[in-house]
């Protein structure tokens, strides 16, 4: 047990820095992100400016919110792929009901799938016990089948993206993304829950001791049906930022996001298995992401090679990241 | 005695780290004998079992068969030297069918089926799947496959536990031949019923040592208890003043057990457990406490029987339910009761978020006050505060009962709350057991450690074969007593003659 009071002098640097990295693990993650943007700034000088923040936030928001969704259901040991299908179902049912009703009503419908489909993956997961990934995965589907049903029923209606929508998407205030008008509460609303709230504390048992959660008289089904609704309300709400910020529904509209918001809760420090984690680094996770993209654009490669890049880099990060926190 | 022994383990030793498992245990198993083990909890049978058989190696001693010296590092090595056991749990692999369990083990078919037949299971589909095959049979099938591969040793590991009575007399039956054809038996068991009418010999171990081979006869079972206790055998018993069962017979208990049945394992269960008192439960290993405390909790089922809370019947449909109704279980390994990498603080404040009511905002001041008490009323160290997987053992197992104490549980079901920590932390635990039965609560402890149930309990439920078979003041219960008690014999010793005896006993057997 490895009980140690104050550090000894003799302790070597190394460890000192190992030891103050694993009680902090948001700075390497810091770290990271302003080597990514310095890196940037010394190939493409002046690139670095405040309209070059403002579009990356504003493309690293629906990323964030999406990958607030894989935290809190990681922390239970679970995934939420399903996601993307719920963002985008929201986004192409609110721009097609909005032509017929007003933008409150569409919102209220949009939002109907996205309960129905997290009622169904919580069910899935919290009773019958289907695993999580199986679970999101095939409401995804079907939840991706019923949209293209949908849109043979409205083919002829069109779309329409609300201004408001437009404008909390890619509209711009002293300089400052209006997103951030959405994001800084909802993230609020998540580190609140996760670490202050009777519920989030649940998040943490479930995944790292369902067994002991259940002989405190947690209710294991309550707690992830609750989550898998909530996850996919959030989702519908990205879908929605996010039709604003594209202007251009579609059936496969937030699907690429899914993959990449896994990516961001992983490299942000929570733990696929359950019981470790939490939303800040999901951000700082979600901005790395976001500006290596930006990165490796600007290098100028061919699609394939840029892929491949990304997916090395997301490899090594995670894995340099989990060594160097993990106090082992 | 001539003949030379079939098997022959002389001054075998077995540390795990600094523990002695098995000091100078030694095995001689004669051809043609059915050869009883014997010993109390912790005694070292099973190491010894899993040294025979090639699960562990032995650190010194040596092992003979047919006078050769062996050494036995795998179970196949075993196998090739003659040398098959049963084990306790089922050992078909559950996914595959009968025909491929035998195939894996190269068990030649036809005589498997004809050791079946005579086991009395007339009609076995090879085709079938293990996992269909219901528990009873399995072991069955354990047998016959160990049978068809005809060792010189046999080693049956509480061979008869699971059975019902019409199949365990067939086992017995094909035992005692597998004996007359010149063969041995090592036969494992916590019944003297069973060890009178099978056996010839005993080995008795004690603390890892072998204390006494003794030949099995008429009244043998006490002196097969004494050799168990040695030292801690006590002569001078409490006076019968102190044999007052009636404790508060007058006030309604805190929770009533009547007739508790839980599946194969918890037959028949009655007893009350008061306010303000420690309630100690006796049992061998696999005797049924395990169901008792699980039916109790909420996370097993009971099959028949009634359990009353403050004299309401109740039923719980989950550990939830036995929450609500101020009932705490302390599990018995602490990785099924802790959050081992949340914090000290969250560990303990779990119950409190539990219910659904309570999953908005965290009152943390006062979260932290009733915590912080708690942890300090248990002098939890805190230094490790961060994850509780870095705490040491009974730090941790301070933190699974500190849950409750916050949580304010009026009754606490203790499973071996004391095992595997150092010496100061258990008397802590004892300490803090009597202030809560003293503020009122009630606790159910049971415990392996026999010492404990005066140290600590009140009355003390002795339970054999899924049965209570005693119920006993504290007082008079000593080691001696307990362990008598423990394996069906009755609470005083008389000569084996005695009818009393015997009727005791023929009540516990397999029914």
């Amino acid at each position: 047990m490895s009980i140690s009071a104050a550090p000894e002098p003799s302790v070597s640097l190394r460890r000192r820095i190992k030891r103050f990295m694993s009680d902090q693990p948001l700075v390497p993650l810091l770290i990271l992100l302003a080597l990514l943007v310095i890196v940037l700034q010394i190939l493409r000088p002046g690139i670095v400016n405040e309209r070059w923040i403002a579009n990356t936030i504003k493309f690293a928001i629906p990323l964030a919110l999406l990958a607030g969704c894989q935290t809190m259901t990681m922390l239970t040991g679970g995934i939420d792929l399903s996601v993307g299908t719920v963002a985008t179902m929201s986004a192409f049912i609110m721009s097609t009901q909005v032509i017929d009703h007003s933008p409150a009503v569409a919102i209220l419908i949009c939002m109907i799938p996205a309960v129905l489909i997290g009622v169904a993956n919580g069910i899935g997961v919290g009773i019958f016990r289907v695993h999580p990934l199986i679970m999101t995965l095939g409401t995804s589907l079907i939840g991706i089948g019923c949209l293209q049903v949908y849109q043979r029923t409205v083919i002829a209606t069109g779309t329409k993206v609300p201004d408001f929508l437009g404008w909390l998407g890619t509209g711009l205030s002293y300089g400052i993304p209006n997103a951030l008008l959405l994001f800084v509460p909802a993230a609020g609303l998540i580190i609140f829950t996760l670490s202050r709230t009777g519920f989030g504390r649940l998040l943490y048992a479930v995944g790292d001791n369902e067994k002991a959660a259940r002989l405190s008289g947690v209710v294991y089904w309550k707690v992830i049906t609750t989550l898998y609704v909530i996850s996919s309300l959030l989702a519908g709400i990205v879908g929605l930022l996010y039709v604003g910020l594209i202007k251009a529904p579609s059936l496969s509209l937030v699907e690429p996001l899914v993959l990449p918001s896994v990516a961001a809760a992983v490299i942000g420090g929570t733990s696929i298995f359950g019981g470790r984690g939490g939303y800040t680094g999901t951000i700082l996770g979600a901005l790395i992401l976001t500006v290596l993209t930006t990165l490796l654009t600007v290098l100028q490669m061919p699609e394939g090679a840029r892929r491949m890049l990304f997916g090395l880099i997301i490899l090594l990060v995670t894995a340099a990241y989990l060594r160097i926190v993990e106090d082992r | 005695m001539t003949t030379s022994p079939l098997l022959d383990a002389t001054g075998v030793a077995k540390n795990y780290g600094a523990v002695a498992a098995l000091r100078n245990a030694s095995l001689s198993v004669l051809p043609g004998e059915v050869h009883a083990l014997m010993g109390a909890n912790g005694a070292g049978k099973s190491t010894l079992v899993k040294i025979l058989t090639g699960a562990v190696s032995a650190d010194s001693g040596s092992i003979l068969i047919r006078g050769q010296a062996h050494e036995i590092r795998s179970p196949a090595q075993a196998r090739r030297a003659g040398l098959v056991s049963v084990y306790q749990e089922p050992a078909l692999i559950p996914d595959l069918d009968v025909a491929s369990n035998l195939r894996l083990t190269r068990t030649p078919v036809e005589p498997f089926r004809q050791w079946v037949r005579e086991l009395g299971v007339p009609d076995l589909d090879l085709g079938e799947t293990a996992r269909d095959v219901p528990l009873a049979i399995q072991r069955v099938l354990d047998l016959a496959r160990a049978l068809a591969i005809e060792p010189d040793v046999l080693l049956l590991d509480e061979m008869t536990a699971a059975l019902p009575s019409d199949l365990a007399e067939k086992v017995l039956d094909v035992v005692r031949r597998q004996a007359q054809a010149g063969r041995s038996v090592i036969f494992i068991s916590h019944r003297f019923l069973e060890i009178a009418a099978l056996c010839d010999r005993a080995t008795v171990l004690r603390d890892g040592e072998t204390v006494g081979v003794v030949d099995i006869e008429p009244g043998v079972e006490e002196r097969i208890v004494e050799l168990m206790l040695g030292s801690r055998m006590e002569k001078a018993r409490a006076s019968a003043a102190d044999a007052d069962d009636g404790r508060q017979s007058g006030t309604t208990p805190r929770i009533g057990v009547r007739k508790l049945r839980v599946g194969a394992k918890l037959q028949d269960v009655s007893f009350d457990l008061h306010n303000g008192e420690v309630l100690g439960i006796v049992a061998l290993e696999g005797q049924g406490q395990d169901q008792l405390f699980g039916a109790l909790s909420g996370s097993t089922r009971p099959s028949g029987g009634v359990i009353e809370v403050d004299g309401q019947a109740v039923e719980f449909a989950h550990p939830t339910d036995a929450v609500a109704a101020g009932i705490a279980y302390v599990p018995g390994d602490r990785a099924d009761a802790l959050l081992m990498q949340q914090s000290v603080h969250h560990n303990i404040a779990l119950p409190f978020s539990a219910n659904p009511r309570s999953w908005g905002p965290i009152d943390t001041g006062r979260e932290r006050d009733i915590v912080r008490s708690a942890i300090e009323r248990l002098q939890i160290d805190t230094r490790a505060q961060g994850e509780v997987q870095r705490l040491s053992g009974g730090n941790q197992q301070k933190v699974t009962i500190a849950r409750w104490i916050a949580a304010d549980a009026r009754t606490i079901l203790c499973f071996d709350p004391t095992r595997g920590i150092d010496v100061r932390t258990k008397k802590e635990i004892y300490q803090l057991l009597r202030q809560l039965a003293e503020q009122g609560k009630s606790i159910l402890f049971y415990t392996s450690e026999l010492e404990e149930v005066q140290l600590v309990c009140d009355r003390v439920v002795v339970i054999f074969g899924g049965k209570v078979v005693d119920i006993m003041p504290a007082g008079i219960a000593s080691e001696a007593v307990l362990t008598r008690a423990s394996y069906g014999l009755p609470r005083d010793a008389k000569p084996a003659s005695d009818t009393s005896a015997v009727n005791a006993s023929d009540k516990l057997g397999p029914s």
